[in-house]
């Protein structure tokens, strides 16, 4: 019974029953083929596939925590990837691990600047966090288009190409990259105040406030956090189609990446997160996205599937369909109890039925 | 006056929250052409009562009569329809809209299917020149005070065919020209035999207004006056009761009135309206109690000297230093903390564990890098529910799920977990049980004995005596004065509380 | 209006001027769009000498028709404190729809009103999830987005070219005014503003979506029917991205499933640059036309410099930001006023 009270509990199953549905109908699914020492099937297709989505997400999960939103990551993503390609495109030896490992930097550093920026509207100037990262979101990806020069800025580079493509040992580099990140965070968590602090100020900023918590801060810091990882994740985009997109790259990831978040079970309302939750959501929605392929639908369509999986969602957390099964497992149960109890219907133990509302009194008028 | 036959009557009512009566079988009438006023503390049942009356919640007992006929109120639409309006304390205007708008939105003119907004604001026009009121009805509601709001708002309730208007706390943000034209207003309305519900803390303005008094205590009636017939030292005594005192008075360990060495002392601090010009002294190992009304500054006096709220003007000064006190963050370094009377909503983290809300204000002290770690964090949380005998003394329990008086126990360790010297209370023992009340008063004294000293705030007047070396009287956003406490006794001290003047009853 | 109020506003000339402030003040960000906008305009004369022509006016109407139909049911929606991200895969749904139904037969008084229908029902969803299962706006309409968007692609995955004449008429009649000229979209398009600024002006339905942008729990105590109020801009919202997919589909001679990819945060620009507050309850349906122009004018100047295309973003963002902080500035007075 604990098991299932755990609150991951839930999205872990959905996880599961995806899997399984997809072994059950292509046992192939599950086939995992070992050559020259590294692994390849469709589970760790879903692996490496969902780094940037992973990345993007666990920071999208800090910012939630804190009662916030972060739009952005996707113009940050395509900023990222034009700035990282155009250094590399720009040097004379873009095979050169030292040139790559500057552009990555460098990008990375600009996507940090960007979140400071995110972060600066919402906790120093006290915009609402949807409006102040709408701005970004809009003008971020007008910059990309500028750094590329308006073009798709293609790169032949194999220490790049390594980022997306390679593998380190058994399995894709890609997917070490989301580990160590998920590895930091959760040391963060763990390690530092970080997780609990973040929490408060999420649940009750005035509390918080009163408790003597630097909330302007944690806000910052998540919004910051939220940019540097929406950049790596741009370059692990960039990477994996060899090119800067700046109008495909990161488009329609902020969606997911809320989606992947509310599946793992964190509130938009702010507070309590899970990092494992995001980890868990983001695998499912991967694992969503390569099922509807799978089941021949154009991936251009599959939004459709996605809207009807976030309505589906939002549905569960509404609290009037809380009411309603609260409403029909009362009747369920009152229907099966009343009998064996003996006593007539409107009886006195009537009151005691949850059922019970209001407007059923009659008024006695004088 | 018309003593015939009551326009509102209310008999019986019970509203429940749960196992928790709110309202339990209360008697209410109301005459027409009259102002009554509706008196009581913090969670006495007011509230509860005008939603009651005005249709924003159902009553589970009891029946509700206006003018002859049993009615339900289901939602406030209800109510309006029948003739009952509410003003209240937070204008529920419109402040994006215009002045005529607001009056008239819902029943305004048309024509071919548009509002006809120039006879709308000919009508407009009309109602406020009815009430005396010289406003444009063109302007937008927003460009005007707080006071012109609010006349708005009476000016809406009263387009209408109005029977009981009710006006909750009308005028706790007005100053003494605004209020006299609302009770010219109101005047006016009585003399046209509307019923009028009247709620202040206001003890001058009830006194001036009304006809008739309604105090409730605890959710229950304690009785229904003319206001001729009571004595202000009486309505006090009615509502804040009496509790047989539980424990003894603790033993003094510091000279009362002679405060040698304050630890913290303040001068001067005001933030209008609330508070003005306090001046306060507290000694090591000192507990002043502070008394006074809801609504007479006693919170806004807490928060100005737990840097809550920045003071307008006036100096703290901590071990004979001037510190400035920004931020509760900043007061807390200087050993200065608060518990604010609402402790849900400025209080618990509800959603985090007994373990981090008790831990919370001292990690926060230590800055997000350097986590308590789990051992020492289990310790102290731990140490702590043991030595304040928090319930259920599982660590690990959601905050939100405790009893009112161990959230309060969680929030006194969470403070004290940071070794202040100066502890500032508001309202610890408002809606907790009696035994933990006591455990709560008990907690205060072993304190102070141990040299933290301590502002006591509380609406219950034995409480603050039994509690407090020294006493402040807060009235009218004032320290009115500081007295020892064994030179009072709780009718002396409900007299200061009351009325300065009066003579002693 | 009685003599008693006319009164003191006339006593001396400070008093009209604040009159003016109490009446108006809210106007103040769309007179703030309309400088704008006659700045960008004089600036752009100036530099080319050959901008501020009928031919580049009446274009300019012509080529941002659909955007001006999408602002107008944004505005509906914003002033009441929600947001629609929708609206571009919602146009772009209809578009296809209604492209892939004329080719396959189907006659254009079925067409047309399925489009409409086609955005109405998107919106209904987003507003029954809005208001009766209270999710936030924001995914309600992000879950509308998904749907439009993956609809868009279910009706076709390429484009469609549109035959039909009546529609194609929309776009190439030119009705002429000297140099002047407008096209039925055109004049379709300022109808939907005519329409919509009426409607919340002087109707009790549009004074009411302001009231819900004020105070929520306010309008619901001077009862006014908020929920009905609330899921109907959502549909209004729907029904103006069915009618900006025809316009949009007239005017590119073919629908297309990739159409209108970011075009919600472009009309959401729009809608703020001419004024509308984004937490709701102030804003007008002709500030959001000079928005739509300001952002249109921005477009052709870029194209007239022969520069990236991607400027217009980054100006119209910088535009976007300069207007939120100088809202948040204004609420925050206002909040110490009160």
């Amino acid at each position: 019974m604990k098991l299932v009270k755990s609150r991951l509990f839930w999205p872990a199953m959905a996880l599961v029953t995806l899997l399984v549905v997809n072994i059950v109908v292509n046992p192939n699914f599950a086939r995992i083929t070992m050559r020259d020492g590294q692994l390849y099937g469709a589970m760790v297709d879903i692996l490496r596939q969902s780094a940037p989505l992973m990345l993007v997400a666990l920071g999208m999960t800090l910012v939630i925590a804190t009662r916030g939103i972060d739009l952005s990551v996707g113009a940050i993503m395509a900023v990222s990837g034009a700035v990282a390609l155009t250094i590399i495109d720009g040097s004379g030896d873009p095979d050169n691990v030292g040139t790559v490992a500057i552009a990555i930097g460098v990008a990375v550093l600009v996507s940090l600047v960007l979140g400071v920026w995110n972060g600066f509207l919402v906790s120093v100037l006290g915009i609402q966090p949807i409006i102040a990262t709408l701005v970004l979101m809009l003008a971020g990806r007008g910059v990309a288009l500028l750094i590329t020069g308006g073009f798709i800025t293609t790169v032949n580079s194999d220490p790049l190409s390594y980022i997306a493509s390679g593998y380190l040992t058994l399995l894709p580099f890609a997917f070490f990259i989301s580990v160590a990140v998920i590895a930091v965070i959760a040391l963060l968590e763990r390690r530092t105040a970080l997780g609990m602090l973040t929490e408060a100020v999420g649940i009750n900023p005035e509390a918080s406030r009163l408790a003597g918590v630097r909330s302007r801060g944690i806000v910052w810091g998540a919004y910051i956090a939220s940019g540097v990882l929406a950049g790596v994740a741009g370059i692990i985009y960039a990477s994996n189609i060899k090119a800067a997109d700046a109008n495909a790259a990161g488009y329609l990831i902020e969606l997911y990446a809320i989606l992947a978040v509310v599946l793992g079970g964190t509130s938009l309302m702010g507070g309590k997160f899970s990092i494992a939750g995001t980890v868990i959501g983001v695998l499912t929605v991967q694992t969503l996205d390569s099922t509807i392929l799978f089941f021949g639908v154009p991936s251009a369509q599959s939004p459709v599937f996605f809207a009807v999986v976030v309505i589906i969602v939002v549905l569960v957390q509404s609290p009037r369909v809380h009411a309603w099964g609260r409403k029909v497992g009362a009747m369920f149960r009152s229907s099966k109890e009343t009998p064996r109890d003996g006593t007539p219907p409107g009886g006195a133990t009537a009151t005691s039925a949850p059922v019970a509302t209001k407007p059923e009194h009659k008024e006695v008028s004088a | 006056m018309n003593e015939a036959r009551p326009l509102v009557e209310i008999a019986g009512a019970t509203v429940r929250f749960g196992a928790f009566a709110a309202l339990d079988s209360v008697d209410f009438r109301m005459f027409p052409g009259e102002v009554h006023s509706l008196m009581g503390e913090n969670g006495a049942g007011k509230s509860t009562l005008i939603k009651a009356l005005t249709g924003a919640l159902a009553l589970d007992e009891g029946t509700l009569v206006l003018d002859g006929k049993t009615r339900h109120f289901t939602r406030p639409r209800d109510a309006q329809d029948a003739g009952i309006s509410t003003v209240y304390q937070e204008v529920d205007l419109l402040d994006n809209l215009s002045v005529a708008e607001n009056v008239l939105l819902g029943r305004e003119p048309r024509r071919w299917g548009l509002i006809d907004t120039t006879a709308m604001r000919a009508e407009a026009a009309r109602v406020l020149s009815d009430l005396g009121l010289d406003i444009d009805p063109a302007s937008r509601l927003g460009s005007h005070p707080l006071a012109v709001q609010q006349l708005v708002a009476i000016a809406r309730a009263t387009s209408a065919d109005v029977k009981v208007l009710v006006l909750d706390e009308p005028t706790s943000s007005l100053d003494l020209d605004e209020v006299a034209e609302l009770f010219r207003v109101i005047r006016d309305l009585k003399e046209r035999g509307v019923a009028i519900l009247f709620v202040s803390h206001f003890l001058d303005q009830v006194y001036e207004m009304s006809d008739r008094i309604t105090v409730l205590r605890d959710g229950a009636l304690v009785g229904e006056y003319l206001t001729t017939q009571l004595l202000r030292i009486d309505l006090v005594k009615k509502m804040l009761g009496r509790e047989v005192a539980e424990i003894a008075p603790r033993e003094r360990v510091v000279e009362p009135e002679v405060p040698v060495e304050a630890v913290l002392s303040a001068r001067g601090l005001t933030r209008a309206p609330g508070m003005v010009e306090a001046d306060v002294d507290l000694a090591e190992g000192e507990v002043l109690g502070v008394a006074g009304l809801l609504g007479s500054g006693r919170t806004e006096l807490a928060r100005l000297l737990t840097g809550v709220d920045k003071p307008q003007a006036g100096i703290i000064r901590i071990d004979d230093t001037e510190e400035r006190l920004d931020s509760p963050r900043r007061a807390m370094q200087l050993g200065v903390v608060y518990s604010s009377e609402n402790r849900r909503t400025e209080g618990i983290i509800g959603g985090l564990s007994i373990q981090d809300n008790i831990i919370l204000a001292l990690q926060a002290q230590q800055g997000t890098w350097r986590r308590i770690r789990g051992e020492a964090a289990r310790e102290l949380a731990t140490s702590w529910i043991e030595a304040l005998g928090i319930k259920p003394a599982d660590p690990d329990a959601p905050a939100r799920t405790l009893s009112g008086g161990n959230q309060q126990k969680v929030l006194l360790a969470r403070l004290l977990a940071l070794s202040p010297r100066v502890l500032v209370l508001d309202e610890p023992t408002r809606g907790i049980d009696v035994g933990a009340k006591v455990e709560v008063q008990k907690l205060v004294g072993e304190m102070a004995d141990n040299g933290l000293s301590v502002v006591f705030i509380s609406a219950e007047l034995e409480e603050v005596l039994r509690v407090g070396d020294r006493v402040a009287v807060v009235r009218e956003g004032r320290v009115a004065e500081t007295l020892a406490s064994e030179s009072l006794n709780p009718d002396t001290l409900m007299a200061l509380v009351a009325q300065p003047d009066l003579p002693e009853a | 209006m009685t003599a008693q109020t006319l009164e003191a506003p006339k006593t001396s000339s400070p008093g009209a001027i604040k009159q003016f402030a109490a009446r108006h003040a809210s106007v103040l960000p769309t007179l703030a769009a309309i400088v704008i906008l006659v700045i960008v305009l004089i600036g752009a004369q100036v530099e080319f000498g050959n901008f501020l022509t009928a031919r580049n006016m009446s274009a300019l109407l012509l080529d941002n028709a659909y955007l001006m139909v999408l602002a107008v049911g944004m505005t509906f929606v914003i002033v009441t404190g929600g947001i629609d991200l929708s609206v571009g895969s919602v146009m772009a749904f209809t578009g296809i729809l209604g492209s892939s139904m004329l080719a396959s037969g189907t006659p254009v008084w079925i067409v047309i009103p399925a489009m409409l229908g086609g955005g109405a029902a998107i919106g209904t969803l987003i507003g029954v999830l809005v208001q009766y299962f209270n999710v936030q706006p924001f995914i309600a309409s992000l879950a509308g987005l998904f749907l439009g968007r993956g609809l868009a692609y279910v009706v076709s995955l390429s484009s469609v070219r549109v035959e039909n004449e009546g529609i194609l008429w929309l776009q190439t009649t030119r009705f002429y005014l000297g140099d002047w000229y407008i096209t039925p979209t055109g004049i379709i398009a300022l109808l939907v503003v005519a329409i919509g600024a009426i409607t919340m002006a002087w109707t009790r339905f549009g004074r009411t979506v302001y009231a819900i942008g004020g105070s929520e729990q306010s309008a619901r105590l001077m009862g006014l029917s908020v929920a009905r109020t609330k899921v109907a801009v959502y549909v209004i919202s729907g029904l103006c991205g069915g009618l900006a997919g025809l316009l949009l589909t007239a005017y590119s001679g073919a629908g297309y499933p990739r159409n209108g990819i970011g075009t919600e945060l472009d009309v959401i620009a729009c809608v703020v640059i001419g004024g509308t507050l984004l937490t709701g309850g102030r804003g007008y349906v002709l500030g959001s036309m000079i928005g739509v122009f300001v952002f249109g004018t921005i477009k052709t100047i870029i194209s007239f410099m022969g520069a990236e295309q991607s400027w217009t973003h980054i100006i119209v963002g910088a535009l976007l930001l300069l207007f939120i902080v100088v809202q948040r500035a204004i609420v925050a007075r206002s909040d110490r006023n009160t």
